[in-house]
């Protein structure tokens, strides 16, 4: 045998377990002979490049899984080994085949659940085991979905015993994630082996998306008209968001909140900027109970009241319907065999691992007499307790955990512990090199109108080093692309679907949620805000050494510092210092630039899906910029630089705002609420100006409002009042000055009027406008001219009423619901 | 005894601070048809108008109405009137004694089952009704080996009154049986609660029964309007009888002076009126419920003057 590279050295193979890779030591399976091929071949400096390429795309992406309770909160990378796991073509034609029949036995049950009932009725099912789960929701008893499907998509978790027979370890039945992460996997990893992927004929993904579209639109109810679909998320803050933003973009279905859908005439209807439209399908990742507070969980503010009245009236698919989740217990895995049988007159292809749901009052002391070998988990996932692992027990470990099982024995199983398989990750620490892992496979089955169709892929999900016994991305677990091999038979990319007609074309973007609208107004705001604190505070910190030396200008920036909430009064030298310093990095000080870029990064994660990676990343960059980079307390010099930083990245975002985002009513608003927050700061800041003396030189005025260049190109002397105000209010070609933006807010509120009608506050706001057109240059622009003033101030209000009405008139549909009961 | 026709209104005033837009609503307040219980006419009234309005049969067969409000409003007044004829119960309520406890236990619990569906599902624990082994404990007194099955409950329903007070400010609709049981001290619906919960934890059959009851005024006085309540009571599973009922707020056996609205696993599954509301700010309710037996009014007169009479008690009545 030849000397072991390296970075094999610590991949022992032991055969106790079954190695998804390797047949003995340094022996790759055939399927793998390829993939070990390449990797002696590039050897271990190439895996570097590996590296860096996966976590670039993901944080490129920004492919997250959030963990509760994790430092990182609501954006924890996503892990992915560079390596996928192989599987041949014959052993995939097995998993789909019982994948296929699992999702039509599943499907017969849960029909039978909330139809008939002849499963509980003649003994097939004990009753405790459905009945007594608060998963089985009542109220969905009796209706019946279009065409019979009631799960229209299916995760089953698969393992691997040391024998190389898969095993069923769990099934998702309600609202499965994993399909987007599968997806986003592959295309980051066939792009690091793109030869190996061509040579291996790894089956695509995309026709499996195609097919999950075409089959929900061809489920629908009412099938006049084209379909609209919609994918219901709990929000930014689940665990796996990401996959909710990415599937709906994917798929092409707007992603909305429980919010932003309303019921009325029986039906469910998204709530747009030009009213309400008509919603035939919601593809949920919303679990069960939290669906509906009329009629469910009365404490979910997540769901659509009303939505279960829908589904009653056939007016709205629920995909997968409402009450799946009562298939999600593994206690019922000791019975599917018979179920089977007499559902299908089918043998069960691939059975679960062995279990003993403890209802059962024989599999109940069985489990108890054998406590060392099982591992012992909540009989449904509402039930949270474990896994307890009997092998770690000692004697007291033991009756402590009886005791516990015999209090309430429906609410335990006990499963058999399996010797999970292995497959290899690279490691980069300490130094780069193959570890196996443990591993296990979800694969996805969806239905149609002629059966189930399994993806011809997955989800590998890796053990973390610590619990090698515990595959979870929340106990931080990674995760591979799973590589199908073999050409594909073709599945049948768009029998269902009609082609694009021109009455489908989207061009307009009216169609947009009310609160993406709110969301996109408010990040206009909130960058344009970020910007200027950012000026003001350079400005200020690089002149506070002219405290002393010149104290009328210095005054006027101060008192505007006051009006930012970053100066409190004029202090001494160093408290102001201190104040200003404060102002840059103290997120907790509000008014401060890291409070407000907490503000954006906020709304930005709202919008996340709105938002192309680059903007993403330069946002992900500013906050970054402040986190990571900003000690408390900050010196002068750190500020500045901080600073310099924070400006350039603001351009960047308003530079991918004016070049990169389709001229929409999304855009309108984001436009408006720039355009309405620089108007707001630029009057504050000149009307601050002009209290100064006029012997006062209002060069910080015109650097604040960037246009310092500007005017020393025009003048190439010391500012002098008019020519200053000339260039800050009246000069239509500075994008900073004042009648820029009035003649802009009035362009874009033209345009959004002609999309949705009269808005209220635009007729106010051109008063204002045209009085600022109308002042009289050489009588009114110098420091004490009152008028001038007044007309500031009159604008200053102008467009906050502007932002106000915009508000009441276009964002306002959202409200809490709030529970009653009598 | 002959039967006895009743007159009930049952009222529901939900007020406001700010204006609601939009609420919606599910009604478990029309009466159930049964063998024993005729209803001769119902009708819901109301204020501001329902846009939308729906009748189903629940999951336990009880009548349901969904409705939806669109006119925006600061009040919500909702009347529903009944006139229901009610026939004595059975003699073998009160009288049989039925068998030993633990072989009913035994027949609940069996499977393959012998027992209907329903009773199955009713031996389970609910959201109000956890089961306790406290509660367990204590009642088990009652039911020493081999006791018949409804002489040991007369027995716990017996002690329920005795041994706890009602006191109608020590409770919530959302009071839990621990804390019922530890206080000693609820309402009707924290009894029912308490007793399902000992009769589930011995692995009894036990459902929750939701309607009302007459009450009579104290000698001499005037049958006041409104000041009657909704009330709760227990529903026992005994093979060979059937389900038997069991009124542990009163100490007594229904019969001709209890009138059913509904049935479930606890008050979740038949709350009379719960809604999910746009808005609003704080909210107030109030409920006023009157059973008049038919003869002393006519169901015309006594409409009106409910609708008439602007209720000013602001108590929440129930028992």
């Amino acid at each position: 045998m030849a000397q072991p590279e390296p970075w094999l050295a610590h991949y022992h193979y032991d055969g106790l377990r079954y190695d998804e890779m390797f047949r003995a030591q340094n022996e790759a399976r055939p399927h793998y002979a390829a993939l070990y091929a390449h990797l002696l071949q590039e050897g271990s400096k190439q895996w570097r490049g590996l590296f860096n390429e996966v976590d670039r795309q993901i944080r490129d992406h920004g492919v997250t899984y959030n963990i509760y309770g994790d430092s990182e909160g609501a954006s924890r990378p996503w892990m992915l080994d560079p390596l996928p796991l192989i599987i041949p073509a014959d052993e995939w034609r097995q998993i789909e085949e019982a994948a296929r029949q699992r999702a039509r036995l599943f499907n017969h049950i849960v029909s039978d659940l909330y139809g008939q009932q002849n499963l509980l009725t003649q003994g097939q099912l004990p009753p405790t085991l459905i009945l007594g789960q608060p998963a089985f929701l009542r109220p969905a008893a009796g209706v019946t979905p279009p065409q019979g499907v009631y799960l229209h998509l299916l995760a089953v978790d698969l393992a691997r015993s040391p024998d190389g027979r898969w095993w069923v370890i769990s099934d998702r039945t309600q609202a499965p994630s994993g399909l987007g992460y599968a997806l986003e996997n592959r295309l980051i990893v066939s792009r690091l082996f793109p030869d190996l992927f061509q040579r291996l004929r790894v089956r695509r993904l995309a026709p499996f998306f195609a097919t999950f579209r075409d089959a929900l639109s061809a489920l629908a109810p009412n099938r006049e008209g084209p379909t609209h679909t919609v994918l219901l998320t709990p929000g930014p803050y689940n665990e796996t968001y990401f996959e909710h933003a990415f599937l709906a973009r994917y798929l092409g279905f707007p992603l909305v909140e429980g919010s932003d859908l309303t019921v009325r005439d029986g039906a469910v209807w998204l709530k747009t900027l030009l009213g309400l439209r008509k919603i035939q399908v919601i593809v949920r990742r919303l679990d069960d109970d939290f669906c509906d507070p009329l009629e469910f969980r009365a404490d979910s503010t997540l769901g659509v009241p009303g939505l279960m009245e829908a589904v009653r009236r056939g007016q709205v698919l629920v995909a997968n319907v409402l009450g799946s989740g009562v298939l999600e217990t593994g206690a019922l895995a000791g019975f599917l065999p018979g179920l089977c049988e007499k559902l299908l007159q089918e043998s069960l292809l691939m059975p679960n691992v062995a279990t003993w749901w403890c209802g059962e009052p024989s599999a109940h002391q069985e489990a108890l007499s054998q406590i060392h070998r099982l591992v012992f988990k909540g009989a449904t996932p509402q039930r949270r307790f474990g896994p307890i692992f009997g092998e770690d027990l000692d004697a007291a470990g033991c009756r402590q955990l009886a005791t516990t099982v015999n209090e309430a024995p429906t609410e335990f199983l006990a499963q058999e512990l399996v010797a999970l398989s292995r497959a290899p990750v690279l490691k980069r620490h300490p130094e780069p090199r193959l570890e196996p892992r443990s591993v296990g496979l979800r694969v996805f089955a969806v239905a149609t109108p002629s059966g189930y169709v399994v993806m011809p892929g997955g989800l590998a999900r890796t053990a973390s080093e610590q619990d090698v016994r515990v595959l979870s991305n929340q106990r931080g677990g990674g995760s591979k692309d799973v590589w199908v091999c073999g050409e594909s038979l073709g599945l049948p990319l768009s029998l269902l679907q009609r082609p694009v007609g021109v009455g489908d074309l989207v061009r307009s973007g009216a169609g947009l949620s009310s609160r993406v609208v709110e969301n996109l107004f408010w990040f206009g705001r909130y960058t344009e805000r970020t910007d200027h604190l950012a000026r003001y505070l350079r400005v200020a910190l690089s002149r506070i050494a002219e405290y002393a030396e010149a104290p009328l200008e210095w005054a006027g920036l101060a008192a505007l510092g006051g009006r930012l909430g970053l100066l409190a009064d004029a202090g001494d030298q160093a408290r102001m210092t201190t104040g200003l310093l404060n102002g840059v990095a103290d997120k907790n000080r509000p008014g401060s630039l890291a409070a407000q870029i907490l503000h954006l990064s906020r709304t930005g994660f709202q919008l996340r899906e709105r938002l192309s990676a680059d903007n993403w990343r330069t946002l992900h960059a500013l906050s970054y910029t402040l986190e990571q980079q900003a000690p408390i307390p900050i010196s002068l010099l750190g500020a500045i630089g901080l600073l310099d930083r924070a400006v350039s990245l603001c351009m960047t975002l308003s530079g991918f705002a004016l070049d990169g985002m389709t001229r929409d009513p999304g855009w309108l608003f984001l436009a408006l609420g720039r355009r309405i927050e620089r108007l707001q700061f630029q009057t504050q800041a000149i009307m601050e100006a002009m209290k100064m003396p006029s012997e006062a030189n209002p060069e910080w005025l015109l650097e604040v409002s960037d246009s310092i260049v500007t005017y020393r190109s025009r003048y190439m002397a010391r500012p002098e009042w008019l020519a200053v105000l000339d260039l800050l209010i009246t000069d239509e070609s500075n994008p900073r000055g004042l009648v820029f933006q009035t003649t802009s807010i009035g362009h874009y509120l033209e345009q959004i009027a002609a999309l949705l009608g009269p808005i209220r506050a635009q007729a106010d706001f051109q008063v204002q406008h045209r009085a600022l057109l109308a002042l009289d240059i050489g009588q009114e622009f110098r420091p004490d001219s009152v008028v001038l003033r007044e007309t500031l101030h009159y604008l200053h209000t102008a467009a906050g009423v502007l932002a106000d009405q915009l508000s009441l008139q276009f964002f306002s549909h959202v409200g809490q619901s709030v529970w009653v009961s009598a | 005894m002959s039967t006895t026709r009743y007159h009930v209104v049952h009222e529901t005033v939900y007020e406001y601070a700010a204006p609601v837009p939009l609420s919606q609503h599910l009604l478990h307040l029309s009466p159930r048809e049964l063998a024993l219980q005729q209803v001769h006419s119902h009708q819901l009234e109301i204020e501001p108008t329902a846009a939308e309005q729906a009748r189903y049969l629940d999951w336990f067969g009880n009548p349901m109405v969904w409705l939806a409000v669109r006119t925006p409003h600061t009040v919500l007044r909702l009347l529903a009137a009944s006139v229901i004829e009610v026939q004595p119960r059975p003699g073998a309520w009160r009288q049989a004694l039925g068998p030993a406890w633990e072989t009913v236990v035994a027949a609940v619990g069996q499977f393959p089952a012998t027992e209907p569906l329903e009773v199955q599902e009713c031996a389970l624990p609910s959201l109000h009704v956890p089961l306790n082994p406290a509660v367990r404990d204590w009642a088990l007194s009652s039911f020493p080996p081999s006791r018949p099955l409804l002489e040991a409950a007369r027995e716990l329903m017996a002690r329920i009154y005795q041994e706890f007070t009602f006191d109608p400010e020590a409770s919530t609709v959302a009071t839990s049986v621990a804390t019922t049981f530890a206080r000693q001290r609820g309402v009707c619906q924290d009894f029912a609660h308490l007793m399902l919960s000992a009769l589930r934890s011995l692995g009894l059959a036990a459902r929750y029964m939701s309607g009302y009851l007459l009450t009579n005024p104290p000698p001499g006085q005037p049958r006041l309007i409104g000041a009657d309540a909704s009330h709760a009571w227990v529903s026992l599973w005994c093979p060979g009888v059937g389900w038997v009922d069991f009124d542990p707020t009163n100490n007594v056996q229904p019969d001709l002076e209890h009138v059913v609205l509904g049935w479930g696993r606890d008050f979740a599954d038949v709350t009379p009126m719960r809604g999910v509301i746009l808005g609003g700010g704080a909210h107030q309710v109030r409920v006023h419920v009157t059973v008049m037996p038919a003869a002393l009014r006519s169901m015309e007169s006594l409409l009106a003057e409910v609708r008439a009479k602007a209720v000013s008690d602001p108590a929440n009545a129930r028992s």
